[in-house]
């Protein structure tokens, strides 16, 4: 007797009805929460994590500023509240950090963009839940798209040096794909929040001005 | 106590070096201080120092009752408490970003990765295990602790032996090692961890087995842990200098070359400790 979830059937589908390589349906809100000058709510399927940015404003800890420098509206805080759990933790923080600091129209060099991958015997997954990563060796992967750099590693399972190369550059072409989300959420906040400023102005020159915002846009 | 950040001087002429593959202990970029390995009278004591980095471990066996959700299982515990014995800026009763690391790390590297067999440890199900305590001293900072720390509770583990114990029905019976030879603990594979130490001008090499002032003028640091038999345990790498894909593939088959090397190192001073010892066989 035992119904274990197969984590990988014969069909090539997961337990969740996913194919190998498939990655959750990721939901993005960048609509603003509280008095924080900028937020994110990331789904992941059914992960849920919300992050909110206070910043640039006043160190409130001494301790915490550079001692040799001038030091005017520096800090920025970072709070992080996990709603829902299920698996891909780090991936679904590190994804709404960027996505709240780019909110909150702090300068970033690029985006971060995580995502998590195992290895099921010899196949590897993307993507995983809470019941995949308990039984599979996993690893969570940071890339800054632009470039393809990678700015986070971490595993904590064993995993054999063979198999890690391949979900390890696996990952990194998966967080390109989270990076189209995540800038095409931006875009179309950003237009939003265009028009609704644009309006009560003449029509034609809100739609130049969103346009002008469209071309920047399609630089990152 | 914060020590001093590195002086302007000393910061140029360590990157201008690096930049010409000269470290300036005289080491190649790639190449770990050697460790040296000396063993105490007790079995399970060792002191392991890499360069002028030297970390204490011991190893002690007590029978308790195991956990109720896990009546099968014995318990290991690491204690890895960083005194300013080790250098001045360390404080007593306040763990520094580098000592929560370095306890994270040992956790991950030799309890998460179950390097031990935890039923092993089993004696009665459900009333008496043995619960294994490994506690970490760190003697001296030189650099590059993590590694140190987790090479000499590895060994530590590996050098020591258990008590033997009989059990006739509920009746239990431990030998004095004096009366029967004690046994070793069922260790499953011997992880390594590395450390590279990265820096922000992409002109200068990553560093294995970073001093002190590497240490402190890197970038950005990378920690793997993996056995000989090129199965990764652990691999770290929070924030720092983002790398390319392949350099930190290239990072991990270093690391491979290492643990192989190291291994060996590790099993023929165990060997050798061995052999001094009188163990007699009745």
């Amino acid at each position: 007797m035992g119904s274990r979830v197969e984590i990988l059937n014969e069909g090539g589908f997961r337990s969740d009805g996913r194919r190998q390589y498939e990655l959750r349906d990721m939901s993005i809100d960048l609509s603003q929460q509280g008095q924080a000058d900028g937020s994110a709510v990331v789904t992941h399927g059914l992960t849920q994590v919300l992050v909110s940015v206070f910043g640039p404003r006043e160190a409130k800890m001494r301790s915490q500023t550079i001692h040799d420098r001038a030091n005017i509206n520096v800090e920025i805080d970072v709070f992080v509240q996990v709603l829902q759990q299920d698996g891909a933790l780090l991936q679904a923080c590190i994804n709404a950090t960027t996505l709240a600091l780019v909110n909150a129209g702090i300068p970033l060099l690029d985006f971060v963009c995580a995502v998590t991958g195992g290895v099921h015997s010899t196949s590897p997954l993307l993507d995983l839940t809470f019941l995949e990563e308990n039984d599979l060796p996993n690893v969570t992967v940071a890339v800054m798209p632009k470039t393809g750099k990678v700015t986070l590693v971490t595993m904590e399972t064993r995993l054999h040096v063979d198999r890690f190369e391949e979900i390890f550059r696996l990952a990194g072409d998966a967080g390109k794909v989270i990076h189209g989300e995540m800038k095409s959420a931006v875009r179309s906040r950003t237009s939003t929040l265009v028009t609704a400023m644009g309006s009560g102005s003449r029509v034609v020159g809100g739609e130049a001005a969103e346009k002008d915002g469209d071309d920047r846009m399609n630089e990152y | 106590m914060r020590p001093p950040s590195p002086s302007i001087p000393e910061k140029e002429f360590l990157f201008s070096s690096l930049k010409e593959s000269l470290r300036l202990d005289g080491r190649l970029p790639m190449e770990i201080r050697a460790p040296i390995l000396t063993f105490g009278d007790d079995l399970g004591w060792v002191e392991c120092s890499l360069g002028k980095t030297r970390v204490l471990a011991q190893v002690e066996g007590k029978m308790v009752k195991p956990l109720p959700e896990r009546p099968f299982e014995g318990m290991i515990t690491i204690h890895s408490e960083i005194s300013p014995m080790a250098s001045s800026e360390y404080e007593p009763g306040r763990p520094s970003d580098e000592e929560v690391t370095i306890t994270r790390m040992l956790d991950k590297v030799l309890k998460r990765s179950d390097a031990v067999d935890k039923e092993s440890l089993c004696i009665l199900a459900g009333q008496r295990v043995w619960h294994i305590r490994l506690t970490l001293h760190f003697l001296s900072d030189a650099g590059n602790m993590l590694d140190c720390a987790c090479l000499a509770g590895m060994v530590a583990l590996k050098h020591f032996r258990r008590p033997d114990v009989e059990v006739v029905g509920d009746e239990v019976t431990v030998h004095q090692p004096t009366e029967r030879a004690p046994i070793p603990l069922a260790i499953h594979h011997t992880p390594f961890c590395f450390t590279f130490a990265f820096f922000s001008d992409p002109a200068i090499p990553p560093v294995i087995d970073p001093t002190q002032l590497e240490q402190r003028l890197s970038a950005g640091v990378l920690s793997i842990a993996l056995n000989a038999q090129r199965e990764l345990c652990v691999l770290q790498k929070l924030g720092g200098v983002p790398l390319d894909t392949e350099e930190v593939l290239k990072i991990v088959n270093i690391a491979v070359q290492k643990a192989k090397e190291l291994n060996n190192i590790v099993d023929a001073r165990l060997k050798e400790d061995w052999a001094g010892r009188k163990v007699e066989v009745r």
